[in-house]
């Protein structure tokens, strides 16, 4: 059975709100993917352990806050940690260019700014989850 | 995950209280892979100790909060925890948007609880099938308690809730028709009922209402389980130790009637019926083959009834003989419709 992709939709951090969020599950769900939305305000221990129970391929964060520097290198420890080395990990949210090469170097695969078309998200995610798959 | 793991490897692991390993065999399990048979098939002498709590109820009456607030009571009374969310809605896609966990008190790090979105995938029957495998699983993970929340909706959720020891069914006050329509399915359903959302103003006329409800419905015998009507406040924890208490009682309830061992022989027919049936119609469709498909279409062009073709198929005896070949294979799924 072809199994759909599953994708945590996790918001780290201290957003106010969860737009952004709520447009990507959609889009995610649109393709005919599982998303499990988890809501605002998460700790990374709690979005890793969700990672771990729902047994996703994906993470996918949204981050306005500015604290991406910090949330997401913890965030990819503790996937490691938990033994979660192949899932996906995508951002999303204002991130500055310059921050990109060193969330990437902590193994992010890819991060989306605010206006990114989300069909290039969604092809992106199966394209990565595909590449997982054949590898493991 | 690039190392490959034995289903025995797995089952070793989450016995021994391996969040990631019971989580890849529960999706193992879902999915229906072979690893995933070989696991239920070894876990199956390991469950029976469970008790399983059913929650139904509207869109937005607070099952999830609820089911946050029974995590907390049965925590603080020692229990490990195991939580199904069952999302029957999906769209053509066959995506789907799980939300049941944004109720759960998120930051707090707990080895005991352990929570599972399932959604439908599209397959008739596979919902419920599915709850009740990853039920199994749970309980042989030595999880005592396991909730399993669903929409109270449909076929599918009365499906799903024969799984349950006892079942909660949830309503709040200012869903009036609410409470009339879901009489129908519903009402027969409910060990016990909630008035949830009792911080809002009608719920003791919700409760009354559903008392006298229950009232009408058909009286077993004199000792016969009369489902009690519950207010809580989902949100704030109020009414959950009476909740508690309640479930407890129908617990003994059925123990002292010996009312569990019968539930759970009418479950394990149910499922057999619907494993050979499930089973017998693959072979069949393998067997008869071209002749399954040309019975399909005299029927959708009406030359014969459904019935008529069904028996022109079961009495054709190279399809029984194909039959008896394939049924005796064992495995396989059915063919996708
Ligand atoms: N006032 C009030 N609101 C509640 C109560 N329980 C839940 N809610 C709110 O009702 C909404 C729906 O709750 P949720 O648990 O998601 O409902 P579900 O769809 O049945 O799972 C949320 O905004 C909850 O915060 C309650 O007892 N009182
Ligand atoms: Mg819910």
């Amino acid at each position: 059975m072809d199994r759909p992709i599953r994708v945590l939709v996790a918001k780290p951090g201290m957003d106010a709100h969860d737009r952004g969020a709520k447009v990507i599950a959609r889009a995610f769900r649109d393709a005919g993917m599982e998303v499990i939305y988890t809501g605002l305000r998460q700790t990374p221990q709690a979005i890793v352990d969700a990672a771990v129970d729902e047994d996703v391929d994906v993470v996918g964060l949204s981050i306005l806050s500015g604290a991406h520097n910090t949330l997401v290198p913890r965030i990819m420890d503790l996937l490691r940690q938990a033994g979660l080395d192949d899932v996906v990990v995508v951002v999303g949210g204002i991130i500055p260019d310059d921050d990109i090469p060193a969330l990437k170097a902590a193994g992010v695969a890819e991060v989306f700014g605010p206006g990114s078309d989300l069909d290039r998200i969604v092809e992106f995610v199966r394209q990565a989850v595909r590449e997982r798959q054949r590898i493991g | 995950m690039a190392v490959t793991v034995t289903p025995q490897q797995l089952i070793e692991a989450l016995r021994a209280g391996d969040r990631r390993a019971l989580a890849r065999a529960i999706t193992l399990v879902e999915n229906r892979e072979p690893a995933g048979e070989a696991i239920l098939q070894s876990l199956y002498p390991l469950t029976g100790n469970a008790f399983i709590v059913g929650v139904t109820g509207a869109p937005g009456v607070g099952k999830s909060t609820l089911v946050s607030a029974l995590i907390d009571a049965y925590r603080q009374r020692g229990a490990r925890v195991g939580v199904i969310a069952v999302d029957p809605s999906s769209p053509f896609s066959g995506g789907a948007i799980l939300g049941d966990r944004i109720r759960l008190a998120g930051s707090r790090r707990d080895e005991g609880v352990y929570f599972r979105s399932l959604s439908n995938r599209g397959q008739v029957g596979g919902l419920s099938r599915a709850t009740g495998d990853i039920i199994h699983v749970l309980d042989a993970a030595g999880f005592d308690v396991i909730i399993v929340e669903t929409v109270g909706a449909g076929q599918s959720e009365v499906e799903i809730m024969r799984y349950a020891h006892t079942v909660l069914v949830l309503t709040a006050p200012g869903l009036g028709d609410d409470v009339q329509a879901s009489k129908a399915g519903i009402l027969e359903i409910g060990d016990i009922f909630v008035v949830n959302k009792a911080d809002r103003e009608g719920a003791d006329r919700t409760a009354s209402e559903l008392r006298h409800m229950i009232s009408l419905a058909p009286q077993g015998d004199g000792d016969a389980w009369k489902p009690p009507v519950i207010l809580t406040v989902a949100s704030t924890g109020q009414g959950i130790d009476d909740l508690v208490a309640a479930i407890e009682q129908h617990r003994e309830y059925l123990k002292d009637r010996d009312t569990l061992a019968r539930r759970r022989r009418q479950l394990v027919e149910r499922h057999l019926g619907e494993l050979v049936s499930e089973r017998l119609l693959a072979a069949l469709q393998r067997a008869a083959g071209d002749r399954w498909r040309q019975a399909v279409d005299e029927v959708v062009a009406r030359r014969r009834s459904p019935a008529d073709a069904v028996r022109r198929l079961l009495s054709d005896v190279d399809v029984l003989a194909g039959l008896a070949r394939e049924a005796g294979s064992g495995g396989g799924d059915p063919v996708e419709a």
